[in-house]
């Protein structure tokens, strides 16, 4: 099991360690200092380290690297969800996940790892549990506990623990009853050079914050639940009701949670909501290249594109780009050759565009690989797999609730070969 | 206000400050106080000084103050034993409040403290809260045996701990199941042999009810320990995967490839043309692909099982393959990943796409993904045949890129796409030798070097290559040199006008200035090759060299069926089985998945305790005696033709090879056994031991030689019984052995099925037999006459005689078996029924018969029931006739057929039999009679094999 865990700042110090067995001394981090240095990029480091003595299991969320040190046979996805659920819960508690966050609540941050780990053993992963347990630092309560001497850790047993619906804490009240539900869908797509789809496929998920007083019991249902055949739940999802009548049937857990998340794949036909045409072309023996980017919506079902954010890493050989942006704005960094255009709203009247010279290294031969194009976008009211809820209705309590659902998209790997 | 506050105090004085407040009467000042320990304490300051002022401030009702001394004292109570004491008593008391959560605090806490002295007293706490009312302790207690284990394990079975542990995986509650589970996967851990996890079909199901309820993480414990049951039969392993495949849709990864596990390792069993089994292989895409979104580390974890995963069942993946296509941003660990997965899925249908992908990730900036991607190139073109064409001229293209390591990876791939398809893209040779100068890494100079030795006779200039090679030889690595060395040979084999200059400079450089070994070896060899026989050189360095096989990296079958039982684990991630690199596993246990239910049940050994699968009891141990042995029958097995003709034209050679194994066995072993010459003699001379020992009773040294232990229960014969496996392939390097033995016609004939599941091609057949009851002995060599290639099977009749020397094993038709290939000599045995002696002129005379068995005398007749068999005597009669039983003669008495048979063995004992069956009553009742009482059992055995099939 988890036998200790480190944290790493992005210059390497570790700032936090904790064990949950024996201490495992520090050294052993010396061998991903080394795995550190070999990678090229911070991501690059492996997420499974083996020592002579130890595994280490790595992620890197928010700069910060969270080793986990472990010592016999673990499932290294075990760990590796265990620790993004660490991160999870910092940035729960303290709004951010950073080392100045964890520093300054340095004895919640060891009180939650201990509630969260026996022995190496999950013990309480669920936020509800934990906020029962240890309260979530606020200015207010520091300064009250400060005067008062009362304390952030819950005196009850957290009784959520042990019922049938673990995630839900009882005794919930609200005065205003509300149910929330996000449907964001984020496209990922490699696109060719000639501007034809290579792959492309959809990770959706329905995020919802629910405030709903008592014990509700919700039952969710689309207009077209084909589209969800591959689908992670939450615990709190009836399995046997959604195989047999394609219903979400749900108590809630309190506050926001992810209700599931889907996945619409390569197979299925993906609409690709923008085009790109492109004129990126180094001549040989020239020390200019020009530079011509245009975009246009595609498959939008009449909705807007907004807050597009273009960038691309040109090639090592470019010294400086001269680009006229005919909306938004550029930015050439000549240290990392990163090309950011923030073009905000597209206009399928007046199509955005970019478009000017490169400089090269004089004397360089023309650089060999291609930039790749990476797009961000967002379009609002909208699905693009088309998926959409048809009811939401509650059970278990007498009150009406307020309901309401938001559709979105983003683009997630969206990237266009040129 | 902050907690990093309590970092601030970093002056001179600061244990001592703390000391002071801690000591203070004020109850707030002494909470921030022991704050500020812990802060210091997290960051790794040495604030063990405060030992004994911390325990004092552990008595107080305020639970925070609690957890944080609870919290010091997990930490520091090592380095303090004897302070540590003084804490006992708080605990005992904690562990007895009112509040259950205090309770679970103060047992949990306790098993953290890793002293000796206290484990002592957390005994009893421990037990009465492994019985506590309150589930929350009940499960807390759980993990809390498990601490205690690691530090005392001693103590923990003597106080009976886990008995009760086990007693919890019927507990009510699922949470407690789960952990009590997860305690004792981690305790059989460090006792591979214990029976801790006794899974039998009412704890799977009491597993199964709690996996739905429990908590994700509970579910992985519960499906990592489903994974080591073995179902009893497929209906049983169906019905599990009915249950796990919910578990396909959970958020959390780690459920969802533990879930993954079992149902590939239950699917084994499940039969191939069952609608389920289809069913079970759509339902497994979606969720690791799925797999493919989450966080990078996750993918990594995840494309290093499903490498595994379409190794052994491509189908399950084979139209998805875009969802490994790389993303330029992806990290390097996942991009590489993907690019191997994307290799194993290619086929003629997808190999346009992945080349396009392919040649793209040709251009990006990594180098190491880039050469890996040409490499990937290449690895198509062997692949898929189809594809070569198109790969050779994407490799041309990107040899035109000019770029240095990748005109390099090129080369070297386009090197083994010639040795996969001789004579057919040599054109292509001109635009290679262009790029001569550009290589500067040894592979792909040597793998430059090899084609221009190996076409040298289509390169005019070949000479002129070569020898601008030449110039800086010993500034070359070995690798350069020793094939520089071949191909000025292969050149002057061809051209030995031109070039006789080249060959003598090469050959001197590496026999005479070279310091390295192989290097002046393989000089010298062919040296004197050239001088002596110049033809024999050609025939040897020109030799026709075998293809290479389809796909270079795959992993060895038996390694991989291992690796399928491991799935998400580190053993899945490493590619190596768990022996290999995990500490603490004291005992190794090699799981293997089950066959299905058509290829023979006899893989499963009888023990389904932790472990599935073989586990202690192989079907032929050899003992340390085995090598020696096993000298022995090398020797004898080497040419099949030198085996010689049937023993009937050379019973001496036989008896005497034979003789080797048996009572002359220590006559000969005397002097040098090591080396075959010896050996030799030993052989060509029949030793004059011989004929006292033929026909003696063996000694008990060959017995213990020969311990095969409860050999492989196998089903025993019927008309045509299915073959069972003989020698599994992990006990023999790769080859499977399965057979059968059947009687046709009078001849006894062994049919066997053998398979190569290793990596390298097999031949040199033979095999041989031990003594055995009845004198069965092969009748001629074993006919294989082609090598087994990797993944081949072949099917084998070898034809018996029962002339051979005899001794009686234990049971009566137990037969022990050598088989020799080239690669080693490996040994099993097997039971053969015993119909296939009885001979077909077995039927007595009625007199003779009555005559017979009035003379046997009483005490050799045995009685045996044959228990629910529905057929009635006529049939009965015809079915055993069938294996050369002779009814003589039927007599019905109160409704009861009695049936007289007899069998006459091939050494002519005569066995005599009453079948008495009663019309409505499945039990027949079965009387032996025979003047060596031993067979009855035997006999008996057969009666029921052959009536129940």
């Amino acid at each position: 099991m988890i036998h200790s865990l480190f944290l790493i700042n992005a210059s390497g110090d570790i700032f936090l360690e904790k064990h949950w067995k024996s201490v495992v001394s520090r050294s052993v981090c010396d061998y991903f200092f080394e795995a550190q240095e070999r990678a090229s990029e911070p991501e690059n480091v492996p997420p499974v380290i083996p020592t002579p003595h130890h595994y280490l299991i790595s992620v890197l969320r928010h700069r910060i690297y969270f080793v986990a040190v472990i010592q016999s046979e673990v499932p290294p996805l075990f760990v590796i969800e265990f620790l993004h659920r660490v991160v999870d819960t910092f940035q729960d508690y303290f709004g951010v996940c950073t080392e100045a966050a964890i520093k300054d609540n340095v004895v919640v941050v060891y009180e939650l790892l201990e509630e969260m780990l026996d022995n190496g053993f999950p013990l309480a992963t669920e936020s509800n549990i934990l906020k029962e347990l240890i309260k979530p630092p606020t200015i207010l309560r520091t300064m009250v506990n400060t005067i008062t001497g009362s304390t952030n850790v819950g005196e009850q047993l957290p009784t959520g623990q042990l019922s049938v619906v673990p995630w839900r804490r009882t005794g919930v009240k609200y005065t205003n009853n509300e149910a929330y539900f996000d449907v964001v869908e984020e496209i990922d797509a490699i696109i060719d050079k000639s501007g034809s789809t290579i792959t492309a496929e959809i990770q959706g998920v329905i995020d919802a914050c629910v405030k709903l007083t008592g014990m509700p019991d919700l039952t969710l249902s689309f207009m077209n639940p084909r589209l969800l055949d591959d689908v992670s739940f939450h615990p709190c999802v009836r399995f046997k009701r959604w195989e047999a009548e394609r219903i979400l049937s749900f108590i809630p857990p309190d506050g926001n949670f992810r209700l599931l998340s889907y996945h619409v794949s390569s197979q299925n036909l993906v609409a690709i909501p923008v085009y790109v045409k492109h004129n990126i072309t180094f001549r040989e023996g020239s020390s200019q290249g020009r530079f011509d980017l245009t975009l246009g919506p595609k498959q939008t079902m009449g909705k807007s594109v907004e807050a597009v954010l273009v960038s691309s890493q040109l090639p090592r050989g470019v010294l400086n780009a001269n680009l006229n942006p005919s909306q938004g704005t550029y930015t050439f960094d000549p240290v990392t050759k990163m090309l950011t255009w923030d073009v905000g709203k597209i206009n399928p009247q007046k199509l955005p565009s970019l478009k000017g010279s490169m400089s090269l290294q004089a004397g360089a031969s023309k650089p060999d690989e291609n930039p790749t194009i990476n797009i961000q976008l967002k379009i609002q009211q909208m699905a693009i797999s088309g998926l959409k809820v048809n009811r939401l209705d509650m059970y278990g309590e007498k009150y009406k609730p307020f309901k309401g659902i938001k559709y979105m998209t983003k683009a997630g790997k969206f990237q266009v070969r040129t | 206000m902050t907690d990093s506050k309590y970092f601030t105090t970093t002056k001179k004085g600061e244990i001592f400050e703390l000391k002071a407040e801690l000591n203070s009467d004020k109850k707030e000042k002494k909470k921030e106080a022991v704050k500020k320990v812990i802060a210091s304490m997290t960051v790794g300051k040495d604030v063990s000084a405060l030992f004994p002022d911390v325990v004092n401030c552990m008595q107080t009702d305020n639970l925070e103050l609690k957890k944080l001394v609870y919290l010091y004292l997990m930490n520091y109570a090592k380095s303090q034993p004897d302070m540590a004491i003084m804490a006992v008593n708080t605990f005992v008391k904690d562990c007895e409040d009112l509040n259950p959560l205090i309770r679970a605090l103060a047992v949990r806490t306790m098993g953290c403290i890793r002293v000796d002295k206290i484990t002592e007293y957390l005994c009893e706490p421990l037990r009465k809260c492994l019985k506590d009312e309150d589930p929350y302790v009940r499960k807390t207690a759980a993990v809390c045996v498990a601490k205690l284990h690691d530090i005392n394990a001693q103590l923990v079975e003597d106080q009976g701990f886990l008995d009760t542990l086990k007693d919890l995986i019927s507990d009510s509650n699922p949470m407690v199941v789960a952990n009590a589970v997860a305690a004792l996967s981690e305790i059989a851990e460090s006792h591979p042999n214990s029976n801790l996890l006794d899974l039998n079909p009412q704890t799977i199901n009491k597993l199964l009810t709690a996996l739905n309820e429990c908590t994700e993480w509970g579910q992985i414990f519960i499906l990592d320990c489903l994974a080591n049951y073995t179902p009893r039969d497929d209906r049983e392993s169906q019905s599990i995967c009915e249950r796990v495949t919910p578990r396909l849709s959970h958020a959390n990864s780690a459920v969802v490839l533990s879930a993954v596990k079992v149902l590939m390792k239950f699917m084994e069993m499940l039969p191939k043309d069952l609608d389920y089994y289809g069913t079970l292989l759509k339902k497994l895409a979606p969720p690791l692909v799925t797999l493919l979104s989450a966080e990078p580390e996750l993918q990594y974890v995840a494309l290093r099982n499903i490498n595994l995963i379409v190794q052994r069942r491509p189908e399950i993946l084979k139209h998805e393959m875009k969802v490994f296509f790389v993303k330029y941003n992806d990290p390097i660990y996942v991009k590489l990943e993907k690019l191997d997965i994307m290799i194993r899925l290619a086929s003629q249908a997808n190999i346009a796409q992945v080349l396009a992908e392919l040649k793209e990730y040709a251009t990006e900036v990594d180098v190491d993904f880039v050469r890996k991607a040409v490499r990937a190139i290449g690895r198509c073109a062997i692949k898929v045949e189809q594809s070569a064409e198109r790969c050779v001229s994407t490799l041309l293209d990107l040899i035109q890129t000019k770029v240095n390591y990748v005109v390099q990876e090129a080369i070297v791939v386009i090197k083994d796409i010639f040795r996969k398809y001789p004579n057919k893209y040599e054109s292509v040779i001109a635009t290679l030798c262009e790029h001569l100068e550009s290589l500067d890494e040894p592979e792909a100079r040597a793998a430059m070097i090899w084609i221009v030795g190996e076409y040298a006779e289509r390169i005019d200039n070949a000479d002129e290559l070569l020898e601008s090679f030449l110039e800086g030889f010993h500034d070359e690595s070995t690798q350069v040199q020793l094939q520089l060395l071949t191909a000025i040979v292969k050149l002057f084999l061809k051209k030995p006008t031109e070039t006789q200059e080249l060959v003598q400079q090469v050959l001197s450089l590496a026999t005479q200035d070279s310091d390295n070994p192989d290097l002046r070896d393989r000089g010298y060899i062919y040296w004197r090759l050239l001088s002596t026989d110049p033809v024999a050189a050609k025939e040897v360095v020109l030799a026709e060299k075998p293809l290479i096989s389809e796909e270079t990296d795959l992993i060895e079958p038996t390694l991989l069926e291992e690796l399928i039982c491991h799935i998400g684990t580190l053993a899945s991630v490493y590619h190596k089985p768990p022996s290999a690199f995990v500490e603490g596993s004291r005992g190794v246990q090699h799981k293997r998945l089950a066959g299905s239910a058509g290829s023979g049940e006899s893989v499963e050994s009888p023990d389904t305790g932790s472990a599935a699968g073989v586990s202690e009891a192989p079907p032929a141990v050899i003992p340390s005696q085995g090598d020696l042995l096993g000298d022995l029958l090398n020797l004898d097995l080497t040419p099949p033709t030198a085996t010689g003709p049937p023993p009937a034209a050379a019973p001496g050679m036989q008896l005497g090879a034979m003789d080797l194994l048996g009572g002359g066995l220590d006559s000969l072993l005397g002097g040098d056994i090591g080396g075959s010459p010896a050996m030799g003699a030993g052989f060509g001379a029949p030793p004059a031991a011989m004929p006292a020992s033929f026909n003696a009773p063996v000694s008990g040294g060959l017995d213990d030689l020969f311990d095969l232990g409860g050999g492989v229960g196998m089903t025993m014969g019927s008309y045509t019984p299915p073959k069972t496996v003989w020698l599994p392939a992990m006990k023999a390097k790769g080859l499977e052995i399965s057979g059968v033995f059947v009687r046709r016609s009078g001849v006894i004939q062994m049919e066997m099925t053998l398979s190569n599941k290793a990596m390298s091609v097999m031949s040199d057949f033979a095999i041989q037999f031990n003594r055995n009851s009845f004198g069965l002995a092969p009748a001629g060599p074993l006919q294989i006459l082609t090598p087994l290639s990797p993944n081949q099977t072949i099917e084998a009749a070898l034809p018996l005689s029962t002339v051979g020397p005899v001794m009686k094993m234990e049971p009566l038709n137990n037969l022990q078996v050598a088989v020799k290939n080239n690669i080693d000599v490996f040994y099993f045995s097997c039971q053969y029924p015993i119909s296939m002696l009885f001979l077909e002129d077995g039927k007595m005379e009625r007199q003779v018969f009555l005559a017979t068995w009035k003379d046997i005398p009483n005490e050799n007749e045995s009685q045996f029931q044959i228990k629910d068999c529905h057929l009635n005597s006529d049939a009965a009669s015809n079915k055993l006739q069938g294996s050369n039983i002779f009814t003589i003669a039927k007599r019905t008495v109160e409704g009861q057929d009695m049936l007289y048979q007899s069998m006459k063995l091939t050494n002519g004992i005569w066995v005599l039999a009453e079948l008495r069956v009663q019309a409505g009553n499945p039990n027949y009742t079965i009387s032996l009679k025979c003047r060596a009482p031993e067979v009855s059992q035997c006999v008996f055995q057969n009666y029921e094999a052959v009536l129940k099939n």
